[in-house]
């Protein structure tokens, strides 16, 4: 292929990858508000084209660390979105057995070690992926995503100075759409922000618009470079914007609607299709909802796990009697 | 047979385990000068600094990085240098570590050991001499060991590098320097099985970690014959042993240095009467310390600390 086309085929797939995290989510907020899938699912719709950027410059070896709002980045690893929706749904199937749920995605298949309900703690364990990646001389690297909510918790401080002490392969991305659950993050953050704070540590930053793939993809690719050769960490720090709340039910009544109708015109997806063939887009879009309205369905016909289940995985030594 | 120290004995375990197994490297706090106890003492001129690793005071990340690293096929050995510090490290140890083998179904395993040193140390004062085992044998998914002679120091720092399940070794700081005998080789002890240290049918007397050796001179100075079991893990714990002699002895008491209060007493006396029914023993105590932070005089601190004398005196009184 032309270099031509084969920029051509990385847009479409990368524009696919999106389209699938979106329709993911429409179809796990759906199921939440009608009861469907229980608990609570925080959606990271407006926000794929960081996940989908980043992970374009992964290889299935790589290692990614996850958020509680982690579908976008467990699809974009190659996660089988399938079993996340029974997952989703609590079924048997799902990626994790039912046992997790939408905060525990995990596929260690394709490197996806796992979302977390705790805000920033995949840092330190990003940081130890990467020790041990080093200590076993495999060809990978680490990709941690966290919100910018975590910036202002202390694991953050410990992982960028442990990273770059180390010099650990790992991207550091921050995903900054502007909210730690209900509050501006800008409110309750002093001093220059996530990127200076990672050089204070001595992590090379770069700034990107997350909103734009095409922009993620180019310097995550640069950053991704310079870690497998061996120039140690990377921060890259990502504004993007959260168009639905916190979780699937918050209406967001803390932010003018104006702001977030805004972001919506910045849609990462629209941005890229308007670099496409107005036909195959519509066509991957209708793929990726049929794909996942599918696994719905799936989900809901899919067997509850054995209430046994319940009692597995626990320890291997003093497990449940 | 030898002699030697239980840090010594503790060095040689995970050397012997380090030399087996490649994948077996330890992460905390001075480590490469051999840790504040000389339980690392040359470790790293043997293994390089690749695998005896001296971290930040960063007790989050050294905890966390320990899953990242096990959950990538590796077998970290975390050092918190003292229990107490643990506490700057709750989220990974509790929500983290414990939890992932189970809330991802099964796909990852945290297979590493978490050392905890803990106890009074003569005049450490309270932030440096709790003792919090309790609260860790109240998570699923932890196995939690408790070590009170050399030999057992050894032997379950072996099993809990061998095993898939994350381990707590909790470590008796005012132990390092005791003496014990250690086999010449150095044998896993399965989790979950007590040493019995003494034998007599007037009561059972259930102690570990640093009241071992407490127990066993009070066993001896009471001169009352009694079933003396070192739990040497407290999650699993030999629950069969020590009901099956409560039965035989109808008299019980638990010895252990943490706060009696919510301890892991209750835990051992509350599954005995489970056991044995509300009318199987004549006489049941459980002698900890009380509900007070460990001060740092010495007088102050010997008053909270359980010596062979006060141990005897309930050795007797609980044998009636």
């Amino acid at each position: 292929m032309s270099s031509a086309s084969n920029e051509t085929a990385r847009r479409v797939a990368m524009l696919r990858d999106m389209a699938r995290i979106r329709a993911f989510e429409r179809e796990a907020v759906a199921a939440m508000r009608s009861g469907e899938a229980p608990g609570v699912v925080h959606p990271s719709i407006g926000q794929e084209g960081v996940a989908v950027g980043v992970c374009a410059n992964l290889r299935r070896a790589d290692r990614i660390t996850s958020t509680h709002r982690g579908h976008g980045h467990a699809i974009a690893k190659g996660a089988d979105a399938r079993a996340m929706m029974l997952e989703l749904h609590g079924r048997a199937g799902g990626s994790c057995g039912g046992k997790g749920g939408s905060m525990h995605i995990a596929d260690f298949a394709v490197g996806m070690l796992g979302a977390n309900g705790v805000v920033g703690a995949g840092i330190p364990i990003a940081c130890g992926a990467a020790q041990a990646i080093r200590l076993t001389k495999e060809d990978a690297i680490v990709a941690c995503f966290f919100g910018d909510g975590a910036v202002n918790r202390g694991p953050f401080l410990e992982g960028m100075n442990w990273a770059a002490l180390y010099r650990l392969p790992v991207l550091f991305v921050c995903e900054d759409n502007g909210f730690a659950a209900f509050t501006r993050n800008s409110a309750v953050t002093a001093g220059g922000g996530p990127a200076v704070r990672a050089e204070a540590c001595g992590v090379p930053a770069a700034a990107v618009d997350g909103e734009d793939v095409l922009a993620v993809d180019a310097v995550a690719a640069e950053l991704v470079a310079r870690i497998r050769g061996g120039g140690g960490p990377q921060f890259l720090h990502a504004k993007c914007y959260r168009w639905e709340g916190h979780t699937g039910t918050d209406a967001a009544a803390y932010r003018p609607a104006e702001e977030a109708a805004a972001a919506r015109d910045r849609d990462c997806i629209r941005r890229l299709a308007a670099l496409l063939d107005p036909d195959e887009v519509a066509a991957i879009e209708a793929e990726a909802a049929a794909e996942m309205a599918g696994h719905r369905a799936a989900a809901m016909a899919a067997p509850w796990p054995d209430a046994g289940a319940a009692f597995t995985d626990v320890q291997d030594a003093g497990a449940p009697a | 047979m030898t002699r030697m120290t239980f840090a010594e004995a503790a060095r040689r375990a995970l050397a012997e385990e380090m030399r087996r197994d490649p994948l077996v490297w330890a992460l905390g706090e001075d480590l490469v000068q051999g840790g504040i106890f000389g339980q690392y003492k040359g470790l790293s001129e043997e293994f390089g600094t690749d695998r005896i690793v001296s971290t930040p005071i960063s007790e989050s990340t050294i905890m966390g990085a320990g899953l990242g690293a096990a959950l990538c096929g590796t077998r970290p050995v975390v050092e918190m240098r003292i229990a107490d510090f643990t506490l700057c490290a709750m989220d990974e140890l509790v929500s983290q570590i414990a939890k992932v083998r189970y809330m991802f179904g099964g796909q990852g395993r945290a297979a590493l050991v978490v050392r905890m040193p803990q106890g009074m140390w003569r005049n450490s004062a309270a932030q440096h001499s709790q003792c919090l085992e309790a609260w860790l044998t109240h998570i699923p998914g932890l196995v939690v060991a408790a070590p009170g002679t050399p030999a057992d120091a050894a032997g379950l720092l072996k099993a809990a590098v061998r095993s898939d399940d994350p381990v707590v070794l909790m470590e008796p700081k005012n132990l390092w320097t005791a003496e014990g005998e250690v086999p010449a080789e150095i044998a896993p002890i399965p989790f979950g099985v007590a040493r019995q240290a003494a034998q007599g049918d007037a009561l059972t007397v259930v102690t570990w970690s640093a009241m071992v050796p407490v127990v066993e001179q009070a066993a001896r100075e009471s001169g009352v014959a009694c079933d003396v079991f070192d739990l040497r893990s407290l999650w699993p714990w030999d629950e069969a042993a020590v009901i099956a002699s409560a039965q035989r002895t109808a008299r019980l008491l638990v010895v252990h240095e943490a706060v009696t209060v919510s301890g892991f007493g209750a835990e051992v006396v509350a599954r005995v009467v489970e056991a044995l029914g509300p009318g199987g023993l004549k006489a049941v105590e459980r002698l900890g310390a009380p509900r007070a932070p460990i001060p740092f005089s010495p007088p102050l601190e010997d008053s909270i600390r359980l010596s062979p004398t006060r141990v005897a005196a309930a050795i007797r009184r609980v044998a009636g």
